[in-house]
C-alpha cells in the first residue's frame, strides 16, 4: 500500500499528465480544424497564419491547460524527485495522447502506433532515470 | 492517406526534436546562473529574464511550441509524438559526447527504444484522412 505522501505525489504526477493530454489534445484538434498552417502562410502570409491560430477557440484553451501544466509540473518538481517526475509524467502523458487520439481525435492508431508508444514509455523512464 | 512529407515538414520535425531539449539545457544553465527561485525570493524570476542563457532557452521554446503546433496542422498527434520523446536521446547524447559523461547500459537501451518508436511511426502514414470530418471542420473553421 501507498503511504498518503507518496499518494500526494502520485495525484499531482496523475494531473499534471492529465492537464498535458487535454492540452496537447485540444491543440492538436484546433490545428486539425484549422488545416495545413504551410497552405494559410501561403496565402495570408506569418502574420495571417498566427491570426489564425490565436483566433481558434480549440487551441488557445489547448494552450492555456498547456501554460497550467507548465506551473503544475513545477510544484510536481518541488515535491517530488525530477528523476521520478519526470520520466513518470512523460510516460502516462504518451499512453493518455494514444488513447486520446484514439477515441477523441479519431487517428487510426495501429499496431505500429501503440508499439511506439510503448517503446517511448519504456525509453523514456530508461534515459531519464 | 499521405505518406510523403515535403522537406519543409522534414524541416519542422527536426526542429521539434531538437529545440526543446536543447532549449531546456539553456534554460537550466541559465538559472544555475541566477540561483533558487522559491516565493520570497521571486524577484529573481525578473533577474532571470536578464540571463542570456536563459533568453536562448525561451526564444527555443517558443520555437518549439510554434513547430509542433504547425506539425499538428497536417500531421497526427500519435505521429509527432515520438519525435518530441526523441529530445531525451539529444539530451542524453549531449551529455555524452559534450560533457563527457558516462551512460549506462538501461540508458542506451532506453535510447535505442526511443529511436525504435520514431522508426516505427515514421514508417507508416502521416495522417489519418477523415474526407467527410474534414469538410465539415473545414466549413467552421475558415
Amino acid at each position: 500500500m501507498m503511504t498518503p505522501a507518496e499518494m500526494h505525489v502520485w495525484s499531482v504526477i496523475l494531473f499534471v499528465a492529465v492537464l498535458a493530454v487535454a492540452g496537447e489534445v485540444m491543440i492538436a484538434s484546433g490545428m486539425r480544424q484549422l488545416g495545413d498552417l504551410d497552405d494559410i502562410r501561403a496565402n495570408r502570409g506569418l502574420g495571417g497564419a498566427i491570426g489564425a491560430v490565436l483566433a481558434n477557440g480549440r487551441f488557445v484553451l489547448g494552450a492555456l491547460c498547456m501554460a497550467l501544466n507548465f506551473f503544475s509540473m513545477l510544484f510536481a518538481l518541488s515535491i517530488a524527485n525530477l528523476s521520478l517526475a519526470g520520466p513518470a509524467i512523460a510516460a502516462l502523458t504518451y499512453v493518455g495522447n494514444a488513447v486520446a487520439a484514439k477515441f477523441f481525435l479519431h487517428e487510426r492508431v495501429d499496431r505500429r502506433r501503440w508499439l511506439a508508444t510503448m517503446c517511448m514509455v519504456v525509453g523514456v523512464v530508461l534515459v531519464a532515470r | 492517406m499521405k505518406h510523403a512529407l515535403k522537406p519543409s515538414q522534414y524541416t519542422i520535425l527536426a526542429v521539434i526534436m531538437l529545440s526543446a531539449s536543447i532549449g531546456d539545457s539553456f534554460l537550466k544553465r541559465g538559472m544555475e546562473q541566477v540561483g533558487a527561485v522559491n516565493l520570497s525570493h521571486l524577484g529573481l524570476l525578473w533577474h532571470a529574464l536578464f540571463n542570456p542563457y536563459v533568453d536562448v532557452g525561451i526564444v527555443l521554446l517558443i520555437g518549439f511550441f510554434a513547430t509542433y503546433t504547425t506539425a499538428l496542422s497536417w500531421a497526427d498527434l500519435t505521429f509527432v509524438m515520438p519525435a518530441t520523446a526523441f529530445g531525451y536521446v539529444v539530451i542524453a547524447l549531449m551529455g555524452r559526447f559534450w560533457l563527457h559523461e558516462q551512460l549506462s547500459l538501461s540508458r542506451w537501451i532506453g535510447i535505442s527504444l526511443i529511436v525504435c518508436a520514431v522508426a516505427f511511426v515514421a514508417g507508416g502514414p502521416s495522417r489519418t484522412e477523415h474526407p467527410e470530418l474534414d469538410q465539415m471542420d473545414a466549413g467552421v473553421g475558415r
